[in-house]
């Protein structure tokens, strides 16, 4: 598959998102923030980072860059997108995805290697996963704590919208221990932790985000 | 403002500090945002209209935060 990794000005995990789109066995395809079309890839990734600096809000300034226009068109018709860190935070303010990421509630940046489990293996993104299954990723972030209404979370739980979750303690004061979310239709999927940082024994923690970048093979032959 | 029910960390930050300079007897601190938007010529209702759809746009996000217009002159 063509998959597009969009570059922000302050984006700062694009490469390695590249790298890990072709370990996982596609093709990569630069994206520019100012692109008005999509190249005619099959998936997108919103890559993590400090997108225009975080000014205004993490997020706020990149949802509205022309090539989010194209990406949140696309997602509407299925087209499979996933937003790391600085990504989740933009699909939020582009309201792809319910609820809003703020500043961690011990107010410290962290960066640790964090285990999640694999709660809804039924995204294009997740589906070379088991649920249930414990990963080790790494885990950084300054603005990671989820937040959302309590009738929000209740719906995210009941539809199983819950994508991954944090598991050996909470690093950021997320709500209910959530580390990543999906749409209702299941092909939007944000997450704060980084596969991508992942896919590699040479670096990282080890190998087990990769099935991040492999399962959209699973799903275009599906 | 971020909204009452959202945990506000640097508010936090702020109350922790201030006890510590001395000033005591503030119960709890919440921390803002606060844009200056200049126009020329008179705020019509139209002109406040489009600035109530900037803030609820962009310049605030509605998931976590309220939002106040105020004119002056």
């Amino acid at each position: 598959m063509k998959v597009g990794v969009v570059t922000f000005p302050g984006s700062l995990d694009d490469v390695d998102a590249q790298r890990a789109v072709v370990i996982g066995g596609h093709e990569a395809v630069a994206l520019w923030h100012g692109d008005h079309d999509l190249k005619g890839v099959d998936a997108v990734v919103l890559p993590g980072g400090f997108s225009y600096g975080d000014y205004l809000r993490c997020g706020a300034i990149s949802r509205f860059s022309p090539v989010m226009t194209e990406v949140i068109e696309a997602a509407g018709k299925g087209m499979p997108v996933l937003g790391i860190c600085n990504g989740f935070q933009i699909l939020c303010e582009s309201h792809l995805l319910p609820g809003a990421l703020i500043r961690n509630d011990h107010r410290k940046f962290v960066c640790r290697d964090q285990k999640l489990r694999i709660e809804n293996n039924r995204t294009p993104w997740t589906s070379a996963y088991a649920e249930g299954d414990e990963v080790t990723i790494v885990l950084k972030n300054g603005e990671g704590g989820f937040v959302a209404d309590e009738a929000t979370l209740d719906r995210l739980e009941g539809e199983g919208q819950v994508v991954a979750r944090y598991l050996g303690g909470n690093p950021n004061g997320s709500l209910r221990d959530i580390a990543g979310i999906t749409n209702e239709r299941g092909n939007v999927v944000g997450l704060m932790p980084h596969p991508e940082h992942a896919v590699e024994d040479l670096t990282g923690a080890g190998t087990q985000g990769l099935g991040f970048f492999t399962s959209l093979a699973a799903h275009a032959f599906a | 403002m971020p909204k009452p029910e959202i945990l506000d960390p640097q508010g936090k930050a702020v109350h922790g500090a201030l006890p510590r300079l001395g000033f005591t007897g503030v119960t709890d601190v919440r921390q803002g945002k606060r844009f200056e938007l200049e126009f020329t010529g008179e705020v019509t209702a139209e002109v406040l209209a489009e600035v109530e759809k900037m803030a609820e746009t962009l310049l605030s996000n509605p998931v976590i935060e309220n939002y106040a217009v105020r004119v002056e002159q």
